[in-house]
């Protein structure tokens, strides 16, 4: 039933969008080829995927973000784990990263590509240095929060390190670690497009650049929709994640939803 | 003797001021016994229990356990929390299999100890459940069976009914009874509720606030199960009653 809702919800609003869309091409006069209308668009995406190249660089771009977003996941983790546990190794490293953070991972493009070149290096160390901060950060911060009643029942029981990390603060910390995946996997698909654009020869963030150049502004809205279409496939899936997560660790009970 | 409490005091530094939240308590406790600690919020029950059980120091004075001085917590003395201490991301079996991991037994070995304590708490058809299925009333015999499942010599149990309803909390009172009976346990038990006390304890151990300090202590020599309306029993609630000026 709620299922049926939502598609609902999602038809309807899909539906007033194109519309609107429609709307603005008609009663504006820019020319169609600048401000191409959804039929164009939509001729464009038959097209893409009619000529099967799209796949090529879906494939390409989905590549690099796996590879970059499941190092950062790792090694973020894995640090965030360790810095949490040593309070006092994390004070020394705490204001290099609070100066990190807040830097765009694009100012880092030019440095990345002198330095490896164009191809799938620079997607995939900007989606890692994207990808990096959120879920080290959280993952930080989890241990911190970690309820003292876990670490008395490990003491009692007498756990002892490294068991004491592995079976206590790791799984107690995961749904805030969830979190912070789910956080990080947003941010760096955005990033991932930034990359592409200037460091590489294929996928999406390449088909913008390459699209604009062809002044094919129809295949550059179709491109941003299939980057926004698979951004929020990604996003489901890992809300999905969360949710089991939360659900088994008991911050929501089963059925209520 | 088998607990030796002599001249404990606690104090904790807070800011400048010093509390003294224990001052001078000196008690024995004998094996198998069942012990009541009771008194007003703040007069440092669970204190007592943490030190009793080696997640504090104490500030002065001695703990001895069968001869040996507290100084770090161990399964041989299991803590059975308030709000339970299970492990979410674990079902009922592996929570039950936590305390067993550190020893030097066999996987198979472990799940049949687990399986044990499991049917004797009466969970047998939950074993693959995870806590946040179970009610409060489960989820606290969860934490009974992993305790008995290392084979402690004591329980430390704080206010482990507390969140129970009224029901619960009468049938988890004779559960625990049983257990102390049939795995023959000391047990030292926190609770606030006069009742729970009397018809649980053989001694109750009666705290005043302000510093924390024993005020009285109560031989129950009733027989079990007791009657929750028999004379006796009431005489002895209402003897405790008047101790805190309630009656
Ligand atoms: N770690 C601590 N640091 C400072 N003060 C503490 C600490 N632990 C307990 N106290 C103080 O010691 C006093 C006794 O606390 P305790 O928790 O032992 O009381 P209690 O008898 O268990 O109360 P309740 O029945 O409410 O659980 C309280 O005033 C409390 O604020
Ligand atoms: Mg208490």
């Amino acid at each position: 039933m709620k299922y049926i809702h939502s598609i609902k919800r999602i038809f309807i609003s899909g539906t007033l969008f194109i519309a609107l869309w429609q709307i603005i091409c008609w009663t504006t006069d820019f020319n169609p080829s600048l401000l191409p209308g959804p039929v164009r668009v939509w001729y464009a995406l038959i097209q893409m995927f009619g000529e099967g190249n799209i796949l090529n660089d879906i494939q390409d771009s989905m590549y690099r973000f796996a590879i970059g977003y499941l190092l950062a996941a790792l090694s973020a983790i894995i640090l965030g784990l360790t810095l949490g546990w040593f309070k006092e190794i994390f004070a020394y490293i705490n204001p290099i990263v609070q100066l990190l953070r807040p830097i765009s991972p694009i100012a880092w493009m030019p440095f990345i590509v002198l330095l490896f070149g164009i191809g799938d290096v620079p997607a995939i160390v900007i989606i890692f240095i994207s990808a990096f901060f959120p879920i080290l950060l959280s993952t930080i911060s989890a241990v911190g929060n970690v309820d003292k009643m876990y670490l008395k029942v490990a003491d009692n029981f007498d756990i002892k390190q490294p068991y004491v990390l592995t079976k206590i603060i790791f799984p107690a910390t995961f749904p805030q670690i969830a979190n912070g995946l789910h956080i990080a996997l947003g941010s760096s698909w955005i990033f991932l497009v930034a990359g592409e654009m200037v460091g590489s020869q294929t996928g999406l963030g390449y088909l913008i650049i390459d699209a604009r150049n062809n002044l094919r502004t129809d295949i550059l809205l179709a491109t941003i929709i299939i980057i926004g279409v698979i951004g929020l496939f990604l996003d489901t899936l890992i809300s999905q994640f969360e949710k089991q997560i939360y659900t088994r660790w008991g911050y929501e009970r089963e059925g209520k939803k | 003797m088998y607990i030796d409490i002599q001249g404990l005091t606690k104090k904790f530094k807070r800011g400048e001021q010093t509390l003294m939240v224990l001052d001078n308590i000196s008690l024995t406790i004998n094996q198998g016994e069942f012990i009541c600690l009771l008194g007003p919020s703040g007069c440092g029950k669970t204190t007592l229990l943490n030190i009793l059980a080696g997640f504090e120091n104490a500030s002065e004075g001695s703990v001895l356990i069968d001869g040996e001085v507290v100084s770090t917590p161990t399964s041989r003395y299991v803590t059975i929390f308030q709000n339970y201490g299970l492990l979410p991301w674990r079902n009922v079996r592996h929570n039950v299999e936590l305390g067993l991991e550190g020893k030097k037994i066999s996987k198979s070995k472990r799940k049949e100890i687990a399986e044990k304590y499991i049917c004797l708490v009466g969970l047998d058809k939950f074993a693959n459940s995870n806590p946040a299925q179970l009610s409060g009333g489960m989820q606290q015999r969860v934490a009974i069976a992993r305790a008995l499942a290392v084979s402690p010599d004591i329980i430390f149990m704080d206010e482990p009914f507390g969140a129970l309803d009224a029901m619960t909390r009468m049938k988890m009172q004779d559960e625990i009874l049983e257990i102390k009976r049939s795995q023959n346990k000391t047990i030292i038990f926190v609770t606030h509720d006069i009742d729970e006390a009397v018809y649980l304890a053989d001694r109750i151990i009666v705290f005043s606030p302000n510093p924390g300090r024993i005020k009285e202590i109560i031989q129950v020599q009733l027989k079990f199960p007791r009657d929750r309306n028999g004379y006796d029993f009431i005489r002895i609630r209402d003897k405790v009653f008047s101790l805190f000026d309630i009656h």
